[in-house]
């Protein structure tokens, strides 16, 4: 019994002793779960832009799932209309309505009608690629653009003996960005336009331009951008776009101020439909964007 | 041979009384809602560990681990706010101070003080809460509701104190394998 006593103590103690040793380190065992789990983890890279749309053209941005995000572009008349013309904020302004639908966190749809030219697009736009560290590592987000705009404007249709189905032009766009750091995103833009009738006599209908934009963080809440395209096939009488801006963010709205020499808010009025040269006959615009939670995404807390 | 399986028994009881040491889980949730008049956010994939011998409970959650259902919040909730990117998580390493009143072979819902270190945005502040262990067949499930003040931590933001409460009301919840 003795025996018996002095070897189920010893059990015990020994099983006690394990669990001690087991116990102690739970701290270290924590440290160690997160190490394993940062390495076995995908870390995605967010707000590369501040909003999905760099300034005119789009950023490699798409809004969360559940989300829809009421869009407001807005341009005035030209600065060199000078202090009678309030510097152009008496017009004639042009303005884009849009609704964007965010389907899933990589795809995200959108509707908008143009006051120029009396135009209506839609778009989709879907992340191919997301930048990434972690265990998937990736350098770049590469996201693709697809719209289709139809011009309803009589007056330029008649100009241009444009009629049905002319009317309509598509662009395809492939935005490759990448957020540096905190500080600083580039993106470039390769953009083909086409048209089903051009405007001007003599000029391609796949029209090729090259986007380049960037954002520069100033402070937490106000960031510098600047856009150009590039036009690889021009039609003469038109110019590249430059706009040069500054986001400024408010809670669930994001406020796009900006420069720029482009009338058009869609990829074919824009990118090859500039008519004033940046410079000589600048216009101030912004965008305004409200962003609502239309469906909420599962495992989300609810209010209150 | 009586001896033998007498032997086996005693070994096999202080074995069995001293099993389940450390209660894991990966999937604890934590929930809070930055700003008054907007949904919540929560975070369902915390990593936490309870050991019941001498009532050491850690949690560790990634920051980007907290979701929204508006993308814009949660975007400036990890640029502005958190800082996410150099501040990946937060933790919390403490010990249940009565751990000893929680019999977890027996169910019931045990009241517990906590006490430790909490880790928000690089900032570590020593933190006492009270909370509730809760054994129910064999499944230990710990909660916890504290308020963190956002200043404590460094967290600075012009809405902090108008529309983003200077105080968060933070419940946790995590239910052990």
């Amino acid at each position: 019994m003795k025996r018996i006593l002095l070897v189920s103590s010893l059990i015990a103690l020994v099983s006690f002793g394990y669990a001690q040793t087991d116990t102690t380190d739970v701290f270290k065992m924590m440290d160690e779960n997160d190490k394993k789990a940062a390495a076995s983890a995908t870390d995605y890279t967010t707000a590369t832009f501040k909003s999905t749309r760099v300034i005119q053209g789009p950023s490699i941005e798409t809004i969360g799932a559940g989300n829809m995000d009421l869009r407001i572009l807005h341009r005035f008349a030209p600065l060199s209309g000078g202090g009678k013309e309030m510097f152009g904020l008496d017009g004639p302004a042009t303005i884009r309505f849009g609704l964007d639908f965010g389907i899933t966190n990589t795809l995200m749809v959108g509707i908008g009608r143009s006051s120029y030219q009396k135009e209506f697009d839609g778009f989709v736009k879907y992340k191919l690629l997301r930048q990434s560290t972690g265990k998937v590592k990736m350098p770049i987000t590469l996201t693709y653009i697809g719209t289709i705009m139809d011009v309803t404007d009589d007056a330029y249709k008649t100009a241009n003996d444009i009629s049905g189905s002319e009317a309509i032009s598509y662009a395809h766009a492939l935005a490759i960005g990448r957020k540096f750091n905190d500080l600083f995103s580039f993106q470039v833009t390769p953009t083909l336009v086409h048209y089903n009738k051009v405007p001007v006599v003599g000029a391609k209908n796949n029209q090729f331009a090259l986007g380049l934009a960037t954002r520069l963080r100033i402070s937490k809440r106000v960031n510098f951008t600047a856009e150009y395209y590039h036009r690889f096939d021009q039609m003469t009488g038109f110019e590249d776009a430059v706009s040069l801006g500054f986001d400024f963010e408010t809670g669930g709205h994001v406020f796009q101020l900006h420069f720029t020499n482009a009338t058009g808010m869609t990829e074919r009025t824009f990118i090859t439909q500039t008519a004033d040269k940046f410079g000589s006959n600048t216009r101030f615009g912004f965008n305004l964007t409200r962003i609502f939670t239309i469906a909420k995404p599962k495992g989300v807390a609810k209010a209150g | 041979m009586k001896k033998v399986s007498l032997v086996l028994a005693v070994a096999l009881i202080s074995f069995a009384s001293f099993s389940q040491k450390v209660y894991k889980t990966n999937a604890a949730q934590i929930k809070f809602q930055p700003i008054t008049e907007e949904a919540g956010c929560t975070n369902n994939q915390v990593q936490s560990v309870l050991s019941s011998t001498d009532g050491k409970i850690a949690f560790s959650a990634l920051i980007k681990g907290f979701k929204f259902s508006n993308s814009l919040l949660e975007d400036h909730f990890n640029e502005n706010y958190m800082e996410s990117t150099k501040f990946p998580n937060a933790k919390f390493q403490g010990i249940v101070t009565n751990i000893k009143e929680v019999n977890f072979t027996k169910n019931g819902v045990y009241k517990v003080t906590v006490k430790g270190n909490l880790t928000i945005h690089g900032v570590t502040k020593e933190v006492t809460t009270t909370g509730t262990i809760e054994i129910a067949g064999g499944k230990v499930i710990a909660k916890a509701n504290f308020k963190v003040k956002v200043a404590d931590y460094g967290i600075k933001g012009l809405y902090i104190g108008q529309k983003i409460a200077a105080e968060q009301d933070i419940t946790v919840t995590s239910t052990y394998e």
